[in-house]
């Protein structure tokens, strides 16, 4: 059967997004390891030319989701659409205009920056007339000018994973799946490589990734979308989510254990919510009860994700 | 709808499927071990020389000074064309079990490569024939070495590389399998110690099955290596018409049914 997103967008009577916008369509997509569900019933839309960040504890079922979108994991209820094309049957076209950054990096460490570009060229059938000017400007991307013949065990861990970024653009794709693409590195180097995801979003290029780093997911994504157990608890630009979540402002209470006890439960009584964070409590959703002497903040994104899922992330 | 879809022919599917093994599928794979092969190829062309020298010199001047001629050949003649065998099975049985498991597992190569427009039946095809390939040409190696040590040169000699293949694809995709079913590296000498060694051993390599009880001869006819030290022999001194046709169906067979398994057992090991 020739499968075409208009027609059957129209056939089930949903015109008010083409499917077509999207670069990621997941419904209801279940993932079982034998008793455990990684992934229960997760609902996730890219939309064409945005960075959309999974944010979650370890855990969470997010690199799950990463594999599932290139089938190298296949889910067991659902619907996956990537670029248009129906996963599992169609992943393979989907897979030849997608990049995608693993979490663990997985170059080949006893070739050059330049042999390992020209393998990924290969591999994702850049056209032999196109390969040279590929890896230039791949090597231009990693900004390795000046690496290009160095052996991959001898670069930096920073300049690993701007390859390994690199690689993954060698073909230009249209879609680009990050799997927590900062986790391990300094804060320099983190923030370098902002930059760089930033710039390829500027160019385009749809992003999904997956990061438990708030500051990440506020910085670069459009969208955040708050995983916790398999599931998406709640999505949107970051600014209302906690808008919507936590408010505008948080107060942060500090004092000895009991104190503390005994502010929760007042602010549990005045119908506000609550967040411990070691030796303090937050108190959100201020809505406009009195609140006790304390530091008086904007509320973050942080906060929503701890309320939402009752876990701590970072 | 239409005209909206119409606006963004970026996103419009072109073809929705792409076929099974396919050309530049296969190739990504084959250039990532050839240029890969720049690296290592120094040590394994050593060894694959070094190796049938030592048997030469170990079994045809040790063993030799006491048997002079085996099935009425020198015995130089039958240790060479015999080591070619081993130098097949050596060439692809080890690198297809310790090179898989450790692209799989610990450099993480086929999570990259599988990411990549390659399904894991063109990973393991892919992997397979170039390992086949080296083993073809490795072992050929052992006949360089005995024409140094008095074998006299034949143009049947010439098959020797393609026999090699053949049976190279074969424990090729045998290695495949014991990667993809075996969890740890260590376990891997299970399979060393009372599968590898025994077939090697009874082969006819170093010394013919017909001294040995008659149900060790017809036990071998289910030995793949077997058929192709008779091969070899054949091909080093004469074919033997319908005689080899059937040792070549039999490696045939081997490679087709290994190959098929390798595929399913590394589906189910490197897809979730």
């Amino acid at each position: 059967m020739v499968w075409l997103p208009p027609v059957s967008a129209r056939a089930h009577g949903e015109t008010v997004v083409n499917v077509t916008d999207l670069a990621i369509r997941l419904r209801g997509v279940v993932k079982r390891f034998g008793p455990i569900t990684a992934v229960d019933g997760l609902d996730l839309d890219v939309p064409a030319g945005t960075c959309v960040g999974l944010l979650g504890p370890n855990g969470a079922g997010k690199s799950t989701t990463m594999r599932m979108l290139t089938a190298q994991a296949i889910a067991d209820e659902g619907e996956i659409e990537v670029l248009g094309y129906r996963l599992p049957g169609e992943s393979k076209v989907a897979r030849a205009e997608c990049g995608v950054v693993p979490q663990l990096d997985n170059l080949d460490i006893t070739l050059t920056v330049e042999q390992n570009l020209l393998v990924f060229a290969h591999l994702y059938r850049v056209p032999r007339s196109e390969r040279s000017a590929a890896i230039d400007r791949a090597v231009g991307i990693a900004n390795l000018g000046d690496r290009r013949t160095t052996k991959v065990d001898q670069l930096s861990g920073g300049m690993r994973r701007r390859l390994l970024i690199a690689r993954a653009l060698v073909h230009r794709p249209r879609l680009l799946l990050l799997d927590e693409p900062t986790v391990g590195l300094d804060p320099q180097v983190r923030q370098e490589l902002w930059a760089l995801i930033d710039s390829l979003r500027s160019e385009g290029v749809s992003i999904l990734m997956s990061t438990h780093y708030i500051e990440e997911a506020q910085r670069l994504a459009d969208t955040v979308v708050i995983v916790s157990h398999g599931k998406a608890v709640a999505g949107g630009p970051p600014a209302e989510l906690v808008e919507t979540y936590a408010g505008r402002d948080a107060v942060e209470v500090y004092g000895p254990p009991t104190r503390l006890a005994e502010v929760e439960t007042v602010a549990i009584e005045r119908g506000q919510r609550t967040r411990r964070t070691g030796t303090s409590v937050t108190i959100l959703g201020l809505n406009g009860a009195d609140v006790p002497e304390g530091e008086r903040r904007p509320a973050n994104l942080e906060d929503v994700f701890v309320l939402l899922t009752g876990e701590e992330v970072g | 709808m239409a005209v909206e879809a119409g606006t963004r022919p970026a996103m419009a599917p072109r073809s929705r499927r792409l076929g099974r093994l396919e050309r530049p599928a296969l190739a990504g794979v084959l250039v990532r071990e050839v240029i890969n092969f720049g690296s290592y190829w120094r040590s394994s062309t050593f060894s694959s020389i070094v190796q049938p020298l030592i048997y030469l010199l170990a079994f045809g001047f040790g063993f030799g000074s006491l048997v002079s001629k085996v099935g009425g050949r020198d015995y130089v003649e039958y240790v060479a064309t015999g080591t070619v065998a081993t130098a097949v099975l050596f060439a692809s049985v080890f690198p297809a079990m310790f090179g898989t498991f450790v692209k799989y597992k610990f450099q993480r190569t086929y999570d990259a490569i599988l990411a990549a427009p390659v399904d894991t039946e063109e990973l393991v095809t892919a992997e397979s024939l170039w390992i086949a390939a080296r083993a073809g040409v490795f072992g050929f190696m052992p006949i360089v070495v005995g024409l140094f040590f008095g074998l006299d040169w034949t143009w049947g000699m010439l098959t020797i590389p393609f026999i090699g293949f053949l049976a190279g694809l074969g424990w090729a995709c045998f290695g495949i399998i014991i990667a993809a079913v075996l969890k740890t590296i260590d376990d891997f000498s299970y399979v060393t110690s009372t599968v590898i060694t025994p077939l090697f051993l009874v082969a006819g390599t170093f010394f013919p099955l017909s001294g040995l009880p008659d149900w060790v001869g017809f036990a071998s006819n289910a030995n793949p290596l077997f058929h192709c030290v008779e091969l070899v022999h054949h091909a080093a001194f004469g074919f033997r018409g319908w005689v080899d046709v059937g040792h070549l169906a039999f490696l045939v067979a081997f490679a087709l049914v290994t190959w098929r398994l390798a595929i399913h057992y590394m589906v189910r090991r490197v897809i979730d």
